[in-house]
């Protein structure tokens, strides 16, 4: 096997405010790997931490937050540790990201030509018509129709749809070898929805690029990833394969996500997760979930269970299925 | 459903004038933002109003909250045309007619209390004493599970999925007996979500109310109506019962929305969307079938003849020259 694209290793990052005085644990001891051409679904509620991992991985984390432990590490180097002009080199050459609101990352008063030509400017050093021929390419692989034409215009000119695919195209003008997708289709109606991610896959296809993909929609990491990880309160709580996940959960917070998703055509009822997520400030003691858990021990609200091996290149951080394996023995 | 239907539209339209500017400020252009949409909805029933942005769903809502008034057909309550009431039976309707918004951070207001925001609907509707709109706020906080004594507090200190049973609980307070609920769970998490529909669903069972519950994602709509309507460019093309239409859908579109609905599993692996293009300006419709220059099996007819209405099995009706 070849060594990972990406590695996040132990990652910690706080939001530090009122002079340290509130210390908001966001993100708490996060590992995971990704190879190249592969789809990771980072998953959970909001305010789980999802976010701030992958702020934390393309350096643009707010001043309050601080990546306070751990590595990050793309293709071997260490991203935590490169300087702010570093990581400006690095990003959009070999990461990139796509944001929600496509009409927020767009700018209102450039043109699109100008703003999907930029990366390949900066980072490839294409000049006139290479880059003009290079702006064309890409947003004819984007799908945007007579794109000649379509470059000349701005953003308000455009359908929603098309925005994000243009956001699209400029996360790809310097060829990245990663994309980060931070919930890229929730603004979007279903039929335009489908048509994105499709097209996504396709560009997948073409370059490899690896993805990971932000949602707390499960029906997406269904449809597009090879593998997911599960967030909750600042921590991944089960990692593997998106069809072992799907079909066998193994963390109880894992099965209450999948219960609580609405099944096309089906009337069995859906399980409603009780409680509100924990406040990051002062985490509950042991297990994060356990407030909120249907299957709670006694140990699971003093101790807090590490990583379970449940099978390859899948964890639960969870004491249930450490009893059943003991059990079996 | 056989009941006599508590809310029934027949034949509506709203076409919007779109000034063209100029000193005379001479109208032009229409949108017709609904054109000619019929429904009805019994009690205790839940009926799911699907599309994608644009197709005239929040326009619906507006006009059946009269917010607007229809163009052209009739809006009965009841049996009663409701563009025709006024005084006391207008405030009868007002109070029986209630919405749910998509968003609870915009539809409550900030500065007041809960208890306030609640209380506001009975105290404009009904002439109860002080204290039975105390007693009967407490009694729809407890009936959304919030408990009686939140109602001192501001909605700021309420996480979305809370704020949103507030909003069910306003809805609620004045013995209402339909209530609109636009995108009620778009804006929620997943986990909140699903604590809000069970909601809904056993609060419609308590006390007999009524839905309309526009959407757009279809596993949720499907999951929480009884029957669904599915709207396109302001009209309605498919209307059945839902395990019906997610089962056998019949409309070109209704099969692309289905196409387009994410798997529940990684393995349930869908044939590629074949929908092309977006929705076309309801300023300019296309001519016949509204939906022929997307429409992977549209034929030359589509373009020129509208399709009429028909009844293909009981209940289950659909617009489209195929059937």
């Amino acid at each position: 096997m070849n060594a990972p694209l990406l590695e996040v290793c132990q990652l910690q990052t706080h939001y530090v405010t009122f002079g340290g005085s509130r210390v908001v644990k966001a993100v708490e001891g996060v590992s995971f790997a990704l190879r190249e051409g592969e789809t990771l679904g980072l998953v959970g509620e909001s305010g789980c931490g999802k976010t701030t991992t992958c702020l934390s991985i393309v350096g643009l984390l707010p001043p309050a937050a601080r990546v306070v432990g751990g590595e990050i590490r793309l293709n071997g180097t260490n991203l935590a540790q490169k300087s702010r002009r570093e990581m400006r080199r690095l990003r959009g050459r070999a990461i990139a990201m796509i944001l929600q609101d496509p009409m927020a990352s767009l700018n209102p008063l450039f043109s699109i030509y100008t703003q999907v030509a930029e990366p390949a400017y900066y980072h490839l050093g294409m000049r006139s018509r290479s880059l003009r021929r290079r702006v064309e390419e890409l947003l004819r692989a984007v799908r945007i129709p007579s794109p000649a034409m379509r470059m000349r215009g701005y953003p308000h000119q455009m359908s929603g749809g098309m925005r994000q695919r243009i956001v699209g195209a400029i996360a790809l003008a310097a060829g990245p070898k990663l994309i980060i997708a931070d919930e890229p289709t929730t603004n979007l109606d279903v039929t335009i929805q489908a048509q994105y991610l499709d097209l996504l896959m396709d560009i997948q296809q073409e370059t490899g690029v690896a993805l990971i993909f932000v949602t707390h929609n499960l029906g997406i990491v269904a449809k597009m990833c090879n593998r997911m990880a599960v967030m909750y309160a600042g921590r991944i709580v089960e990692m593997g394969a998106v069809r072992d996940l799907f079909g066998d959960p193994k963390h109880p917070y894992t099965k209450a996500l999948l219960g609580s998703m609405a099944k096309l055509g089906s009337k069995a009822p859906l399980y409603a997760i009780p409680g509100q997520p924990p406040d990051l400030v002062r985490p509950p003691p042991g297990c994060a979930f356990h407030l909120r858990c249907a299957e709670a021990m006694p140990r699971c609200a003093t101790q807090d269970p590490e990583d379970f091996r449940c099978g390859p290149g899948w964890t639960a951080r969870c004491w249930l299925p450490r009893l059943g394996a003991t059990g079996d023995a | 459903m056989t009941a006599a239907p508590l809310l029934e539209l027949n034949a509506v339209r709203k076409h919007f004038p779109v000034g063209t500017g100029g000193l005379l400020q001479r109208r032009t252009a229409w949108v017709k933002a609904v054109d000619g949409i019929s429904f009805a909805i019994a009690p205790a029933e839940t009926l799911g109003l699907i599309g994608e942005s644009g197709c005239g769903k929040t326009t619906t809502a507006r006009l059946i909250l009269l917010q607007e008034r229809p163009s052209a057909g009739t809006i009965r309550f009841d049996g009663e045309d409701v563009c025709a009431i006024s005084g006391q039976a207008l405030m009868r309707y007002r109070r029986e007619v209630q919405v749910v918004f998509q968003d609870p951070f915009g539809s409550l207001s900030p500065r007041m209390r809960v208890g306030s925001i609640i209380a506001e609907p009975l105290e404009i509707h009904t002439d109860l004493s002080r204290s039975a709109i105390r007693e009967r706020v407490a009694e729809v906080l407890e009936l959304v599970g919030l408990g009686r004594d939140i109602a001192d507090l501001f909605p700021h200190e309420f996480s979305g999925g809370q704020r949103q049973r507030i909003a069910i609980a306003r809805a609620l307070a004045t013995d209402t007996r339909l209530i609109v609920l636009d995108e009620p769970v778009s804006a929620l998490d997943v986990s909140i979500r699903a604590q809000i529909i069970t909601q809904l669903e056993q609060l419609q069972r308590r006390l007999g109310v009524s839905y309309l519950f526009i959407g757009h994602d279809l596993a949720t709509v499907a999951y929480i109506s009884h029957r669904i309507a599915v709207m396109y460019l302001g009209q309605i093309v498919e209307t059945a019962d839902s395990t019906k239409l997610c089962a056998s859908p019949l409309h070109p579109y209704t099969q692309a929305l289905l196409l387009a609905a994410l798997p529940a599993h990684p393995d349930d692996k869908r044939e590629r969307l074949a929908l092309s293009g977006e929705v076309p300006s309801a300023l300019a419709p296309p001519a016949g079938c509204r939906f022929h220059p997307r429409c992977p099996r549209a034929m030359p007819r589509c373009a020129e003849e509208a399709p009429a209405r028909r009844e293909v099995a009981p209940g289950h009706v659909v617009y489209c020259h195929l059937y």
